[in-house]
């Protein structure tokens, strides 16, 4: 076989579905089963992943590297929110209306932001976070400011089926929804504009003068990444019943990010094994004391960052390969 | 109508100062070493912290806690440099912000463990707190007077020793190429350290100057992040004189905007600078 079939093969091959690849989707409905009490952090830890993978299309994939993804989310949570709270209580519309609304800001604040790059770049996304941050918390009179936004009420979902107070109905929702964004986002990097996405983050410069619009594609990146975090902010308002100030945080963006070193970016999964990882972590040690958390968490990230570079899956990578070389000597 | 104009300008000028002597550090730093330290602020709010220590529980006087605590600041900052930042140098931008973000979240946990979530602001001398009357009916308080001569004499300093003295012309030339001025001999490593130990230095006596103006709180590093990126964006990385108009156009600017439009915040600065950044990507005062 030649170079260029083996390299078509590959591409090829990473399109189609492995069985590893049931292995989240396993994991999360046995959660249902199983740990029927822990349902309400669960369906937090589904929507955080569904955020931070809207981030990898970014981070991972193109190589944007930002601190403003919180402005998407935000933006989404308080759509889906405040449909709901002026009287729009269809959740699927509300949430399509969520996508839209970001996806819209994206496209605007992107066209800005991807104009510059490195530090102006991350710069700007916190600006656009900022921005809506103080919007926000000024306009008490719509967004509740600083107390939230409260009565945020959801009809049945299809009409069908009432969000319950064990949180089953919201769990399946919240896993559907990450479900469908999943396969989007699995066909997106799996085809030729996702392989584009990674030239560009390789080596913009070849990309451009191979003849790619590098500026336009990054935009369109952009733009997708946007909508789907405002998807996810969508899911968070919806199945919280509730948009706290907090969605727009650098916390909030920051935690993407972390996310995304902690499970490995640029890797689709890494974003289920990070958010589960950092959702549970901190829902068991910042419970009595956030400042010993915070404390740990920022160690912890500097020596992830010195010596573990590309995150849980990127260990196993390694120890895989070298699981393979040992077994390969005789 | 005057007043309020004098008042704008006034406090908008010593505002700028404190801003340009955090921020001048940074740039530098930016410019020389090129990482994003996200987590200078936390430099300039260990300064103000360890002033108040010193003032509060030693009972020195300002001026020698401000030089002691920018001595421990430098001093821990090689440290850093040694430790974390120098092995990041070649490092992906991803993971020079992630350090940087640990490091923020460091901090900010040390100061709330330490110093508590509250506002602290530095008890004045005594001879730093009349508001002597000029023009008409609006007085100037002394201290923002010292503020805008202090960040005057360290913009003139700077600009001296940059252009001026061997270091600065080591620096400049590392700069402009980092391989051509290592091969005529000029030790890169050495000069890291102690350009990262002036920006600490810089960020701490901002700290510890702008207490008055900036309050010290445990997010500190966080809340004026993007005022100091602003003024480095601006300003053009590496560069001395463009960060001091930058601070003097922000810092203006911002108190024109909490003075004439307090509702908006600042919604007309981050406006202004979407504008300024769409029209000329590496600052006013940058080189492209």
């Amino acid at each position: 076989m030649t170079d260029r079939d083996s390299a078509i093969d590959r591409l090829v091959g990473t399109r189609r579905l492995r069985p590893i690849e049931a292995l989240p989707w396993v994991i999360a409905i046995a959660a249902y089963f199983l740990l029927p009490q822990y349902l309400q952090l669960g369906t937090q830890i589904l929507y955080t992943i569904l955020y931070a993978l809207s981030l990898d299309l970014l981070l991972g994939y193109t190589g944007i590297v930002t601190l403003g993804h919180a402005a998407y989310f935000g933006t989404g949570a308080y759509t889906a929110g405040l449909l709901a709270v002026a009287g729009w209580h269809e959740p699927i519309t509300g949430l399509l209306l969520a996508m839209a609304v970001s996806g819209l800001l994206g496209l605007l604040s992107g066209a800005v932001i991807l104009r510059t790059q490195g530090l102006a770049l991350l710069m700007l996304g916190m600006a656009v976070t900022l921005l809506l941050y103080e919007a926000a918390n000024n306009q008490n009179a719509i967004t509740g400011g600083a107390d939230g936004l409260q009565g945020v009420e959801i009809a049945r979902v299809f009409g069908l089926f009432a969000f319950d107070m064990y949180g089953r109905v919201t769990y399946l929702y919240a896993l559907g929804v990450l479900f469908l964004a999943w396969l989007l986002m699995r066909a997106i990097v799996h085809a030729p504009f996702g392989r584009s996405l990674v030239g560009i983050r390789q080596n913009p410069t070849r990309m451009l003068s191979i003849g790619v619009s590098v500026y336009r594609r990054r935009l369109v990146a952009f733009t997708i990444a946007a909508s789907l975090a405002g998807l996810a902010g969508g899911l968070a308002a919806q199945t919280n019943q509730f948009v706290s100030l907090d969605a727009l945080s650098f916390d909030m963006s920051g935690t993407a990010v972390l996310i995304l070193v902690l499970g490995g970016p640029g890797r689709l999964y890494g974003a289920f094994i990070g958010a589960t990882i950092l959702m549970v972590a901190q829902d068991t040690l910042s419970k009595d004391d956030p400042i010993f958390w915070m404390f740990w968490l920022g160690l912890f990230v500097i020596a992830l960052v010195l010596f573990v570079r590309g995150g849980a899956l990127g260990l196993l990578d390694a120890g895989m390969s070298r699981l393979r070389k040992l077994r390969g000597a005789p | 109508m005057v007043t309020l104009l004098a008042s704008i300008l006034f406090t908008g000028t010593a505002y700028a100062m404190v801003l340009y002597i955090t921020a001048v550090g940074l740039s530098v730093t930016m410019g020389l070493l090129g990482i994003a330290n996200l987590a200078h602020g936390a430099f300039a709010m260990a300064g103000g912290y360890l002033m108040l220590l010193f003032i509060g529980k030693s009972g020195m006087p300002f001026g020698a806690a401000l030089v002691a605590a920018c001595i421990a600041v430098g001093l821990v900052s090689v440290l850093l440099e040694r430790l974390l930042y120098s092995r990041l140098y070649a490092a992906p931008e991803l993971d020079q912000v992630v350090m940087s973000v640990g490091l923020i979240y460091v901090s900010v946990a040390g100061a709330q463990f330490f110093f508590g979530p509250l506002p602290h602001s530095l008890q004045l001398p005594a001879y730093f707190q009349g508001q002597p009357t000029i023009l008409g009916n609006f007085s100037f308080p002394v201290y923002r007077l010292f503020l805008i001569g202090f960040g005057l004499a360290t913009f003139l300093v700077l600009l001296m020793g940059i252009e001026r003295t061997m270091l600065g012309a080591r620096i400049r030339a590392t700069v402009d190429n980092r391989i051509m001025a290592q091969a005529v001999g000029i030790n890169t490593r050495r000069l890291f350290t102690t350009v990262f130990a002036l920006g600490s230095v810089l960020a701490a006596l901002g700290g510890g100057l702008g207490a008055d103006m900036m309050a010290l709180t445990p997010d500190y590093a966080l809340a004026h992040l993007v005022y100091f990126l602003i003024v480095v964006a601006v300003g053009g990385l590496g560069s001395v004189r463009g960060p001091f108009f930058a601070a003097l156009l922000l810092g203006i600017g911002d108190s024109a905007c909490r003075i004439l439009a307090p509702q908006a915040g600042a919604f007309f600065v981050y406006a202004a600078l979407f504008l300024l950044l769409l029209v000329r990507p590496h600052g006013l005062f940058g080189r492209a």
